[in-house]
């Protein structure tokens, strides 16, 4: 028999320590934990990334009596309009099917009388039918009035992949502590472990913090090679200092291991945690600003939308990111956060099943 | 003796449509050194039992005293004191067998060395392996394992070798043995009756929810009538045709009692076989019956429950 008794802190320890090697030796769990996040950045970021101005603007010339005019006049910048003569009905089709930006046809054989079609909500075909105007109209004969030149200015901090980036850091935050913390529960639950974790003098506070403190020392990497990743991929610059990412980067931890314990702690099988995972998550990943802006949805549904975790979590992660705001500057957000996780905490601990 | 486990008119009723009641009004006190077998067939209220007594479930009624304290009270305190392993656990696979006892023994105040307990139950060879990696019986004797590195004074062991080959079947056994050897308390089910009777210094005998027999093996063996089983059938008997022997014809043979009919044969317990079977080599020609078959054995609680319910143990259920 050991001749003192077991540290205060001895079993939150080994509850750790026990998850952290059932992590690491499971290979497919560090992929989708580790390979995952940084595949869909690469993907997301390559498709976003933001598109080089001089694009070749796809036009299709209605066949008309000034058809050939126009399109002789179209086709001497061919580095700015991809130009085909088409039937009307063909062109009309591509316009639909979103494979040209603009139809043109010239009902007069000069070329000088001219009708644009297009659907005015696309933005491609307003720029084009700009772009496209101007160019014809200088052809024919209009003189400018005034001179002018274009500066480039896109400052890093301001590009869409710098806004996108702290998105994806929080939705593999939110991910990552709802998914590792919820199906990891369940599972234990299933195999009737948690019953017989139960049976012994284990803290059931301990258990549930060391499922929660795990997935936190898991994220930490994970955010750290997204980071780095992003700055050597896209050049995406953290303006702020590391203390405050890492401080919001723990606080986001914290805050989804807390709602996953809470959507864990009554579920029965896998089937019904993932659904009921899916169903929190899914109105975070639309509203809480992964990709564009909340303010895009209406007023009224604003205060719901900013109270939202996420969107706590992605503000933050912004201003660190993009603006270099620091943690102090913050305390609302991270008040807010901090209550999230402590609240999800302690409901999961009251309701929890533990058979 | 002291006391390690008593209830008392425990009741525990399961809501449902219609409500299924589990056990109906147990009554059971287990002494200090004392080894206990819960016997009965799957569904009899045996593993409901056992959980209540381990604080797992909550009874409907009834009081519990364990080692002399009360769950709802004393939860902590009996947790650190007693030592159970469940009717099927699936301990982390991926965690080797000293990690998961090292795990285990951190949730107890004072314990066994995990090294130690490992000893206990011949798994110090496989300290390295993963849980996953282990066989059947092996992981069965890790789960007890697991019991015993709390340096428990109680142990609930629930169906412990169901599923297991007759040499793991043996090494568990030593086990409790062991353990029991050192003066503490064993509570085990079973549906096992070698289990039972090798094991257990006292068995209740369980069935819907109530204890029906309680005593030592050897005693409920007795109570029947005798110690020795005849069994036999008749050519002209077979299949499911009203049959031309009458059960108090055979009750009056000398020496025999409880005779039955199950299936195609007859039983019959006899004190002194030497008298009973020449009675009935004589009696079976004069009916103009030809035996087909005849074989004595040892009464076991087999027969014990055969004869207080009219069923087999393993009747329901018998895949479990």
């Amino acid at each position: 028999m050991t001749p003192t008794d077991t540290p205060r802190w001895r079993p939150l320890i080994e509850l750790i320590k026990s998850r952290l090697r059932e992590f690491l030796r499971e290979p497919e769990a560090i992929f989708w934990v580790y390979g995952f996040p940084i595949l869909m950045t690469i993907a997301l970021g390559i498709a976003f990334r933001d598109k080089a101005p001089e694009e070749q603007i796809p036009v299709d010339v209605i066949e008309s009596p000034g058809a050939a005019a126009v399109a002789d006049a179209l086709a001497q910048r061919p580095e700015r309009f991809r130009v085909q003569k088409l039937a009307e009905g063909v062109a009309l089709e591509r316009l639909r099917k979103t494979k040209s930006n603009l139809a043109v046809s010239a009902p007069d054989s000069t070329g000088r009388n001219l009708v644009y079609r297009y659907d005015p909500v696309r933005a491609e075909s307003i720029i084009a039918h700009q772009v496209v105007d101007d160019h014809l109209q200088r052809h024919f004969g209009r003189q400018d009035v005034i001179t002018s030149r274009f500066d480039s200015y896109s400052p890093p901090g301001g590009r869409y992949i710098d806004f996108l980036i702290p998105g994806l850091l929080g939705m593999g935050l939110m991910g990552g502590g709802m998914w590792g913390v919820g199906f990891v529960t369940v599972d234990m639950r299933i195999r009737k472990l948690l019953k017989r974790f139960l049976a012994t003098p284990m803290r059931r506070r301990d258990f549930l913090l060391a499922v929660m403190l795990s997935r936190f020392l898991f994220m930490i990497p994970e955010m750290a090679i997204l980071i780095t990743f992003s700055h050597f991929a896209f050049d995406v610059v953290v303006a702020g200092d590391l203390v405050s990412l890492l401080g919001v980067i723990v606080l986001g931890g914290f805050c989804f291991s807390g709602i996953g314990l809470l959507v864990a702690s009554r579920a029965k099988t896998i089937e019904t945690v993932s659904g009921i995972m899916n169903l929190v998550m899914l109105p975070m990943w639309i509203l809480s600003g992964i990709f564009f802006s909340p303010e895009r949805f209406p007023e009224v549904a604003q205060p719901v939308i900013q109270a939202l975790p996420l969107t706590l979590l992605n503000n933050a992660l912004r201003a660190v990111i993009n603006d270099g705001s620091s943690l102090l500057e913050m305390p609302g957000t991270l008040l807010a956060l901090l209550a999230w996780g402590l609240i999800s905490f302690a409901v999961a601990l009251r309701i929890f099943r533990w058979e | 003796m002291s006391t390690a486990i008593e209830c008392r008119e425990l009741r525990k009723t399961y809501k449902a449509k219609p409500p299924v009641e589990a056990v109906r009004g147990l009554d059971m006190t287990v002494g200090v050194g004392e080894c206990f077998g819960l016997l009965g067939p799957n569904g009899a209220g045996k593993t409901t039992t056992i959980e209540i007594l381990e604080g797992l479930l909550t009874a409907t009624s009834g009081s519990v005293a364990i080692l002399g304290l009360h769950w709802g009270r004393d939860d902590q305190e009996i947790r650190e004191r007693i030592g159970i392993s469940l009717q099927e656990t699936k301990l982390s696979e991926k965690l080797s067998v000293a990690e998961t006892l090292t795990l285990f023994r951190s949730f107890y105040r004072t314990g066994l060395d995990p090294v130690e307990a490992m000893r206990q139950v011949s798994l110090t060879e496989k300290a390295k392996a993963w849980t996953g990696k282990l066989s059947g019986g092996q992981k069965q004797r890790l789960a007890v394992a697991c019991a015993l590195v709390g340096d428990p004074e109680l142990l609930f062991l629930d169906e412990p070798t169901t599923g297991l080959d007759p040499q793991s079947r043996r090494q568990l056994w030593d086990i409790i043995l062991g353990f029991k050897a050192q003066n503490r308390t064993v509570l085990l089910t079973t549906h096992y009756m070698d289990e039972a009777e090798r094991l257990c210094d006292r068995v209740a005998i369980v069935d819907q929810g109530r204890i029906i027999a309680e005593g030592t093996p050897r005693e409920l063996i007795r109570s029947i009538g005798g110690e020795h089983i005849v069994e036999f059938s008749v050519a002209e008997e077979a299949g499911a045709a009203p049959s031309r022997i009458a059960a108090a014809d055979l009750d009056a043979l000398p020496g025999a009692e409880g005779a039955r009919r199950l299936g195609d044969h007859w039983t019959l317990q006899a004190a002194e076989p030497h008298v009973t079977l020449p009675a009935l080599l004589q009696w079976l020609p004069n009916r103009q019956l030809t035996l087909d078959s005849l074989t004595t054995r040892h009464a076991s609680l087999e027969d014990v429950f055969v004869t207080l319910t009219g069923r087999h143990l393993r009747d329901e259920g018998a895949a479990a």
